[in-house]
């Protein structure tokens, strides 16, 4: 199948073009997965575009229009879609805000913990040896520290914001990519390539930038997108349980936390809020399976099966 | 085996020193536990007296070898909060908390089974579109909103079951189906992708081809070869439930366990209190990791434990 399509690949087209065209079809393909990326640009331009596209100040409170139900609902207010909460401030705006917390803090612990692991995982692998070892055991250690407690913890002590969250988080997610990446650099180092490189001379700086990194870019996507949904439900609960983000700012956990006095009376305070969060992370785990499934050749036969799979190569040949 | 476990032990106790020791740096050096736990009213001399009673006028490593210690004896001083010794709150509340995560762990395992095995049957089938999608959708959810919205449901729209605190076994019902729903949703996914992959193999056409019964190709041959990494993954999900979903869960549903204990003493400042549950879960989760590694070898009789 890679053969047919590299033998169809025109070689005017410019390889970004193509690359992009592929990465387009093959999306098209798989729906959800389609429905997930889609979705998941939608609430990337919806924290972009927040000041532009809330209808209110989310911050703004009004006495009288406190607990006003969504619009469609009898004494629903047309002007606040989703209804507004105790305090009169418009649930909808909070969301779009809201947006903002969640995806700053997953890309910011992503990038902080995967940096981190990465080199951790960089220097155990192409070191090996006592450093090995040492690094290792480290990361077997700190996988078994009982995680939300001790982060409540931290948070609680240093105190509660969105710096400390992200440094905390990052402190405690970096041990993952140092495991996969350990493991992909050991394998790698072995490889014939690699030996060559380091008899014509190369530096280990440049074995593990040019040689060996370039292996690791597919797994690490895959771990980094499935983290970072870990990451937005941690910040959430975290936030839930009132040591995370901090009021005024805006969070989706934290307009759930702030919603619970009120469930017998307004479900829309919990309910929306937390809607957003569940979406966002199914569809950030819907393009996470596409992007596992594509990238990693035995998945892709165990999705289709061996009958599928036939099929398709005859049809295309 | 007597090996194997002093290996395992040695490295239980690095992670309960490094837990232990991340606790102190945390308390000591980036907190003072002295402002968290008395109140601001607090006389200068009454803090200087409050300090020397807790030995934190020392030297730091000084420091460190009494807190390691006490903690090492499971002597955690006394709550500030409940003003009785911190372990006795943490034994009272501990067996609540199992409960707890015993009926939720135990749901997920039980369901996720027989759903796993039957998505496996047919790839790309309509049970298997079902299974997996909810899977995906029960893994998206925060747990505090699945728990809330079971809340909403059950006490506003139709009052079947409590929604708060413990009692009765109805009690027990919406806390553990809200904790038992990530574990299910990632075992279901893992006993479905474990279960096509063993299916594809030859020894499956094999045990088929010489005529054998499909279930018992199915239970004896299959999924025999898929419960390691089953046993793995539910050990992990013991381990998160330990330290993370209890907290979430027993918050919501006012369950009266080590999670909920721990939140509201991290509230009023009660220091020895949250190290002690702190410490406790760490070692819960060495003796788990112990046991499965334990269990494994009983399952699967390659495993060798040198």
């Amino acid at each position: 199948m890679a053969d047919s399509a590299a033998r169809q690949a025109p070689s005017r087209r410019s390889r970004n073009g193509t690359r992009l065209r592929a990465f387009a079809a093959e999306l098209g393909e798989d729906v959800p997965g389609l429905i997930g990326f889609l979705v998941l640009v939608g609430i990337v331009a919806m924290a972009i575009f927040a000041p532009l596209l809330a209808p209110h100040d989310p911050a703004a409170q009004s006495v009288l229009a406190r607990l006003a139900p969504p619009a469609w609902l009898p004494r629903g207010n047309p002007a606040h879609l989703l209804g507004t909460d105790a305090l009169g401030r418009d649930v909808l705006s909070r969301i779009i805000w809201g947006a903002r917390a969640t995806l700053l803090v997953g890309v910011a612990v992503v990038l902080l913990s995967g940096t981190f692991g990465v080199i951790v995982g960089l220097v155990a692998g192409y070191v090996g040896g006592r450093t090995d070892s040492i690094l290792m055991r480290l990361v077997d250690i700190q996988v078994s520290f009982p995680g939300i407690l001790l982060i409540l913890l931290i948070v609680s002590i240093v105190g509660p914001s969105l710096t400390t969250i992200v440094v905390v988080l990052a402190l405690t997610n970096w041990m993952i990519y140092a495991r996969i990446v350990r493991g992909t650099v050991m394998s790698v180092r072995a490889a014939p390539y690699v030996e060559a490189a380091e008899i014509v001379g190369c530096g280990p700086a440049r074995i593990i930038l040019r040689h060996i990194l370039p292996n690791l870019v597919s797994p690490l996507l895959t771990v980094a997108i499935l983290e970072f949904t870990n990451v937005v439900l941690a910040e959430a609960a975290i936030s839930f349980l009132g040591l995370g983000v901090q009021p005024p700012a805006t969070s989706w956990g934290l307009d759930v936390a702030s919603g619970r006095d009120y469930v017998y009376v307004a479900w829309w305070l919990v309910t929306f809020p937390g809607l957003a969060i569940a979406i966002t992370v199914l569809s950030i785990n819907l393009f996470a399976n596409w992007v596992r499934v594509t990238t990693d050749p035995r998945e892709r036969e165990k999705r289709f099966g061996w009958s599928k799979t036939a099929r398709r190569l005859a049809g295309r040949s | 085996m007597a090996a194997f476990l002093l290996r395992r032990l040695i490295q239980g106790g690095l992670v309960v020193l490094g837990v232990t020791f991340t606790v102190f740096v945390v308390t000591r050096i980036f907190g003072n536990p002295v402002d968290l736990m008395l109140p601001l009213s607090a006389s200068p001399e009454q803090r200087a007296a409050f300090a020397s009673e807790l030995g934190l006028d020392r030297p730091l490593p000084v420091q460190f070898v009494q807190f390691a210690g006490e903690l090492l004896r499971f002597d955690f001083g006394e709550s500030t909060w409940q003003r009785r010794p911190a372990m006795e709150v943490v034994l009272e509340r501990l067996p609540n908390s199992l409960l707890l995560i015993g009926a939720g762990l135990g749901l997920a395992i039980v369901l996720s089974l027989p759903a796993g095995i039957l998505a496996a049957q047919r790839p790309g089938g309509i049970l298997d579109r079902i299974v997996t999608g909810l899977s995906l959708v029960g893994l998206s959810m925060p747990q505090f909103w699945v728990g809330l919205l079971l809340i909403v449901l059950f006490a506003v729209t139709i009052p079947l079951l409590p929604t708060s605190g413990m009692g009765s076994p109805a009690h027990l019902v919406l806390p553990a189906v809200t904790l038992a729903l990530v574990p299910f949703a990632r075992l279901t996914l893992l006993v479905r992708s474990q279960m096509m992959e063993e299916l594809n193999k030859p020894y499956i056409r094999t045990a088929l081809a010489r005529g054998l019964p499909h279930r018992r190709v199915l239970v004896g041959h299959a999924l025999r070869n898929a419960l390691i990494p089953f046993l793995t993954l539910a050990g992990w999900e013991l381990v998160l439930a330990l330290a993370g979903y209890t907290v979430v869960v027993e918050t919501v549903f006012a369950w009266p366990g080590m999670g909920l204990v721990a939140i509201q003493a991290l509230q009023r400042g009660d220091l020895f209190l949250v190290q002690a549950i702190v410490y406790v879960v760490a070692v819960l989760i060495v003796l788990v990791n112990i046991l499965l590694d334990l269990v494994f070898k009983l399952v699967d009789p390659r495993i060798g434990l040198g």
